[in-house]
């Protein structure tokens, strides 16, 4: 099992550990982000599960705009581990995963996709989901469920332009 | 694979001109689904293959903060629509997981049985159509006559063939009977000499082989590290299998085996499936022998979960719980919390990340899609193999683009 008193002698006090359930969860400050995740890829956590975003805009009691959500396995031990960080506007930029795990490259497009969150050196981060041509980020708590019109003003091309 | 001489020559060279790009396009047969895949070949021989993805994108994760809990399994259903109780009970894992409800002994086991029936209905639909893009018809006939059975069951079980939205909140929508049961273990009895029947038409086929085998190959290392999960990764020689590692519903109980290879290919991944169906036979033939009498539901959770319907009609008692748990401005509390939660789909590993606010929509309700997962690692397990075998390992890695799009 993970110690996290190893992590924090390491990585300073701002280290929080948490249990709900059977998640374990560390709440780690976004300047350590990669050196933590680095860490817990040598200890042995070789699987990056998943990764997604939460905006906390509507959320009561919410400190920070997002959080960014790790999932990681160690698939020798079947331990799990969930990293969270937070982030706020307008720093929305993060050191990707992909050197570490290669599923951090579609996650991390999906992430930036869907919440606009920046992932410095990611090999090709462009939308993947949504339209290459897609302006706003569409799972933020700001963008209505509806859309803001993109379907009725979806360029269409006639039989004479084509 | 070895790449030939374009792939070492500098990228500006003009040497690369005879490098073509096709289009393997949304609309295509040997896709099933809509996704598009921009290849660069050389000849025959793939060099680059790009991804696009997001035709069928509906913005289901949305839905997921302006829905209610059993509101949002009619969505789920709609992921993985090769089996999708195995969406809807994976989704309700991770809710109830939430709100801390355990569940009554006979809805473990039939919730167990539902979701080996949908492994079945998965695995069958894949070698079918595995078989299907290289030209065995018949293997895919004889897989969908018995889908057909699964269908007739589950219609029997909730009124509906596929978008079955029968997992309720602590426990499903509607019990099941003794003539249900019947039912089940007569599709038992039917179902082995189908399947022989398919693993004699494909497994040593010697043309079947020639195509699958060698193909498409995954080693351990990248299966673990594109995280991949489920059939694929235990192929390539991942000895992982939530049922075992992590055990949910009734799978602790049940005796069976997790079938691995170490041959990491389309054919290894063909016979991960085959022999996966087998056992799923042994864990439904084992949990229907023991399944549990008694409630389906947790009863005694009255704030949370929906009563039956004839102390509704009957009762003022039932109306007043139906009414508390259903109506917009009551429901019952939820935790302030997130929570992470996986199952074994057919697919491989399907997690939902439920973040609960106190009402009884989520927050936010993110689905871990496997398909994916996986779709992202096919640029790298097709570079240097030809443009047939695209087709090939396509199907083995079971795409389904509303997993994927969501």
């Amino acid at each position: 099992m993970l110690e996290i008193a190893t992590m924090q002698e390491r990585f300073g006090q701002e280290i929080a550990e948490a249990t709900f359930r059977d998640n374990r969860r560390i709440v780690v400050p976004l300047a350590r982000m990669y050196a933590v995740l680095e860490f817990l890829k040598r200890v042995g956590f070789d699987m990056l599960v998943e990764m997604t975003a939460v905006d906390y805009l509507e959320y009561e009691g919410a400190t920070d705009r997002f959080g960014l959500v790790y999932v990681l396995v160690n698939t020798t031990t079947g331990e799990r581990l969930i990293v969270l960080t937070h982030l706020n506007p307008p720093d929305l930029e993060v050191p990707s995963a992909y050197p570490l795990w290669k599923s951090a490259d579609w996650l991390e497009r999906e992430v930036y996709d869907m919440f606009g969150i920046v992932f410095t050196g990611h090999p090709d981060l462009r939308r993947i989901l949504m339209p290459e041509e897609f302006t706003a980020y569409p799972l933020r708590k700001d963008y209505p469920l509806k859309g803001r019109g993109e379907r009725h003003n979806f360029p269409v091309i006639t039989r004479a332009e084509s | 694979m070895p790449l030939t001489l374009a792939d070492t020559l500098p990228a500006d060279s003009t040497d690369r001109e005879y490098l073509w790009t096709l289009n393997f396009g949304p609309q295509h047969p040997a896709t099933h689904t809509t996704l598009r895949i921009v290849l660069t070949l050389d000849g025959e021989r793939v060099v680059n293959a790009v991804p696009h993805i997001g035709y069928l994108h509906s913005g289901f994760e949305k839905l997921g903060e302006h829905l209610d809990f059993n509101q949002y399994v009619t969505i789920v259903d709609r992921m993985n629509y090769i089996s999708p109780l195995a969406n809807e009970i994976a989704w309700h894992h991770a809710v109830e997981k939430l709100l801390g409800i355990e569940l009554t002994p006979r809805c473990v086991y039939l919730r167990t049985i539902l979701a080996e029936l949908m492994r079945l209905h998965d695995h069958l639909l894949n070698v079918g159509t595995v078989a299907l893009d290289l030209g065995a018809f018949t293997a895919f006939l004889y897989g969908f006559e018995q889908r057909e059975k699964i269908y007739d069951i589950v219609e029997f079980a909730s009124g509906q063939r596929f978008h079955t939205s029968y997992t309720r909140v602590g426990g499903v929508m509607l019990d099941v009977n003794d003539e249900w049961i019947a039912r089940v273990w007569k599709f038992l009895k039917e179902f082995p000499p189908t399947y022989r029947e398919i693993d004699k038409l494909l497994t040593r086929n010697r043309i079947f082989i020639d195509r699958t085998k060698g193909i498409g190959v995954l080693t351990r290392e990248d299966a673990i590290d594109f995280g991949a999960t489920g059939p694929i990764a235990r192929a390539s020689g991942v000895v992982r299998d939530l049922r075992k590692d992590e055990p949910y519903l009734a799978y602790a109980d049940l005796d069976f085996q997790v079938i691995c290879s170490t041959g990491g290919d389309c054919y290894a991944r063909y016979l991960c499936r085959m022999r996966e169906m087998g056992e799923s036979l042994k864990i439904i033939e084992q949990a229907l022998e023991n399944l549990p009498s008694g409630p389906v539901n947790v009863e005694s959770i009255t704030d949370v979960v929906l009563p039956a319907k004839p102390p509704v009609y009957r009762s003022i008692e039932g109306l007043i719980q139906h009414f508390e748990v259903l109506m917009p401005n009551r429901g019952y509390d939820v935790p302030h919390e997130e929570i992470y939660a996986a199952t074994e789909s057919p697919n491989g590993e399907l997690g939902f990340y439920v973040v609960g606010d106190g009402t009884t929509r989520a927050y936010r309700a993110r689905t871990r899609p496997p398909s994916y997962v996986h779709f992202g690692l096919f640029p790298h397990i097709i570079r240097g193999y030809q443009l047939s075998d695209v087709v090939a390992v396509l199907g083995s890695i079971n795409i389904i683009a509303a997993e994927l799009d969501r």
